[in-house]
């Protein structure tokens, strides 16, 4: 349990509900040993990880219940890394073929990033054009836009796929990235009220000041908007690097493979008697850590702005 | 793809309940019909507009094309009529994906949004700790296939913690994964695990936006917090619970890959959802047509749920007035 007491200054100085009353009342302990129960459950499987990946696969077999590695060995990550050899991999329970880790890895940061800085640009953009600027048929595009938002993502991956084999691009990081980098109708309906409420008269003193309205959006505009961009763009990272649906269509080889996938792919290879459960343990980790990192940069920030995004 | 309220404080733009922008402050195009940023704005709307395009607007005409004919990607497609349609409805395993889905969903969404409120609520009354928030949000980072493999492993019939616990406390062993009935609701809860701490932060967000000088001046009444609950909390927040709810059904509709990664279907067909169906037809056996058929199917059952919610939470009207 964290030590944060609700009666900190700051919480006192907000116009929030204040916490009830500092007596401990039965009903208080009682919500507070709810969300330290939920925490729990939170947590404890991350701690599960790390304890797995730190045992060795005969010492889990011998005593699974106990809270500690048992049996410390550093082979789960070897293997998940691919840095031991098939015959060394078997004897500890893994399966012999490699993981070619830094390459998945690779791809899995190539492909979140270039769809997360075009997605976010090109989104802006066009977030800009629909807000601040006037052109005729504006309010109809956006619209079609809007309608966008009512298709479910999984009702366009088929012809997406289809598409995609067409155009020559399965099995490459550009066909993994493309449908998302352009735009999601979400990205751009979330920039776009960000720009409408930011007050005309920032605009009309730089118009006067004799910059252009391209200007004005890379040096005033978008700059402002650097808080719900980070944010818009952490969750797309988030999420374009847990995506394992669309990968696992479109890519078949190494080239390609991403961490999500590649993660399936390890523990379908993994001996269905006696699975490798300490290098998968390893390897989950692992796949997971970029993320918790990001996460750990950003968390503050993104938390208390969470609900104006919700991605899912 | 979800929206919730506004809070105050915050630097963001503030987001109607219901998603719909509020177009009070945009600058209409100028009734002269003058061309205004015209050319400026076709250079800053082309490449969101192309990706639409191609990757969004045309794949949907598309994969309703594809859902008549019969296609193997190999050969041209072939125009069969309604022939997919009439064998998904004589297709026992299609209704018992349909079927299987459904009670996924319901599971999912059932115990996802209580717990989420509850959790919200708790966030909200107890304390307003970003850390807490932050510990919540923590298996929101996990993709879903990790989360499905780490609860693979917990949950696992011989060795997981899970079943050891569950000895120590004399209930015997449960096969979660690979028992019939137990499976749909054990990936419902893998789900829940990963998902409900976002969830739970959007109703956060909504949350904040009720004044909290309602609750002062109910506590002065001598109002209980369960009173409080049923009094001001639901009724203030049931226009961002109704957002979140039609969101989170449409998402949980389309759980694959916590399926293909635990149980791939199985056993028995008793967790062949929906959507690993249809990746089954469309790769394992490719049947493209027949695949698109069952995803406009999933299309018009998603459509028909978000209307029904839709009108049935009246999602459009804020009680906040």
């Amino acid at each position: 349990m964290t030590t944060v007491t609700p009666w900190t200054a700051r919480a006192r100085r907000t116009s929030r509900p204040r916490p009830l009353r500092r007596r401990f009342t039965p009903g208080r302990i009682a919500a507070w040993a709810l969300l330290a129960v939920i925490t729990l459950v939170t947590l404890l499987p991350f701690y599960w990880i790390l304890r797995t990946a730190l045992s060795s696969n005969s010492g889990l077999a011998a005593s699974p219940g106990d809270p500690l590695p048992v049996d410390p060995t550093a082979g789960g990550f070897e293997r998940a890394l691919g840095l031991q050899s098939t015959e060394e991999a078997v004897a500890q329970g893994g399966a012999g073929g490699g993981l070619r880790f830094w390459r998945y890895l690779l791809n899995s940061v190539v492909v979140s990033t270039l769809v997360t800085v075009c997605q976010i640009f090109f989104s802006a953009m066009a977030a800009y054009a629909f807000a601040r600027l006037r052109w005729r048929g504006r309010d109809k595009v956006f619209a079609l836009f809007l309608g966008g938002l009512m298709v479910p993502a999984v009702f366009t991956l088929l012809p997406n796929f289809v598409l995609i084999k067409e155009l020559g691009l399965v099995d490459t990081l550009l066909g993994i990235a493309l449908p998302t980098m352009f735009m999601t109708p979400f990205a751009v309906f979330f920039l776009r009220q960000f720009f409408m409420n930011i007050p005309r008269e920032v605009e009309e003193a730089a118009l006067l000041d004799g910059a252009g309205k391209v200007r004005i959006f890379f040096r005033v505009l978008l700059p402002m908007a650097a808080t719900p961009v980070l944010t818009l763009a952490v969750l797309t990272y988030i999420t374009s690097w847990n995506d394992y649906f669309w990968p696992l269509m479109v890519s078949y080889g190494d080239s390609s493979r991403v961490l999500t996938v590649a993660l399936a792919v390890f523990r379908a290879q993994t001996p269905q008697t006696g699975t490798d459960w300490s290098g998968l343990m390893a390897a989950t980790l692992i796949a997971a850590l970029p993320m918790l990192a990001l996460f750990g940069f950003f968390a503050r920030r993104i938390v208390s702005s969470i609900g104006f995004t919700g991605i899912k | 793809m979800t929206i919730a309220s506004s809070s105050p404080p915050s630097p963001l733009p503030s987001v109607g309940a219901a998603g719909i922008a509020t177009t009070s402050r945009t600058d209409r195009p100028r009734a002269d019909g003058s061309r205004g940023d015209g050319r400026l704005a076709a250079v800053f709307v082309a490449p969101a507009l192309l990706g639409f395009v191609v990757f969004l607007l045309w794949p949907t005409l598309r994969g309703v094309y594809l859902s008549f004919t019969r296609f193997n990607l190999l050969t041209p497609a072939q125009w069969v009529g309604i022939d997919n349609y009439v064998r998904m409805v004589h297709d026992p395993i299609f209704w018992n994906s349909l079927r299987v889905t459904v009670e996924y969903v319901v599971i999912n969404i059932g115990v996802q949004t209580v717990s989420a409120l509850a959790i919200a609520v708790l966030l909200q009354r107890l304390t307003q700790s970003a850390v807490l928030r932050g510990i919540v949000l923590t298996p929101y980072l996990m993709s879903n296939v990790v989360a499905g493999i780490v609860w693979l492993w917990i949950l696992d019939t011989q060795l997981g913690i899970g079943n050891e616990i569950l000895v120590a406390l004399g209930v015997g062993r449960v096969p979660f994964l690979a028992d019939e009935t137990w499976a749909i609701p054990t990936i419902a809860l893998i789900n829940v695990w990963r998902h409900v701490g976002y969830t739970a932060l959007l109703l956060f967000a909504g949350l904040q936006a009720i004044p909290g000088d309602m609750y002062e001046a109910a506590k002065v009444d001598g109002a209980s917090e369960w009173r409080m609950f049923w009094r001001i909390t639901m009724p203030l927040l049931r226009p961002v619970l109704a957002v979140v709810l039609i969101m989170t059904v449409i998402g949980s509709f389309q759980v694959f890959d916590t399926v293909a990664v635990t149980t791939r279907g199985g056993p028995a067909d008793a967790t062949n959802v929906l959507q690993y169906y249809i990746y089954g037809a469309a790769f394992a056996r490719f049947q493209f047509g027949y695949a698109s058929a069952m995803s406009v199917a999933l299309l018009v059952v998603l459509g028909a749920i978000t209307f029904v919610q839709y009108r049935l939470t009246r999602a459009d009207r804020t009680d906040l007035g």
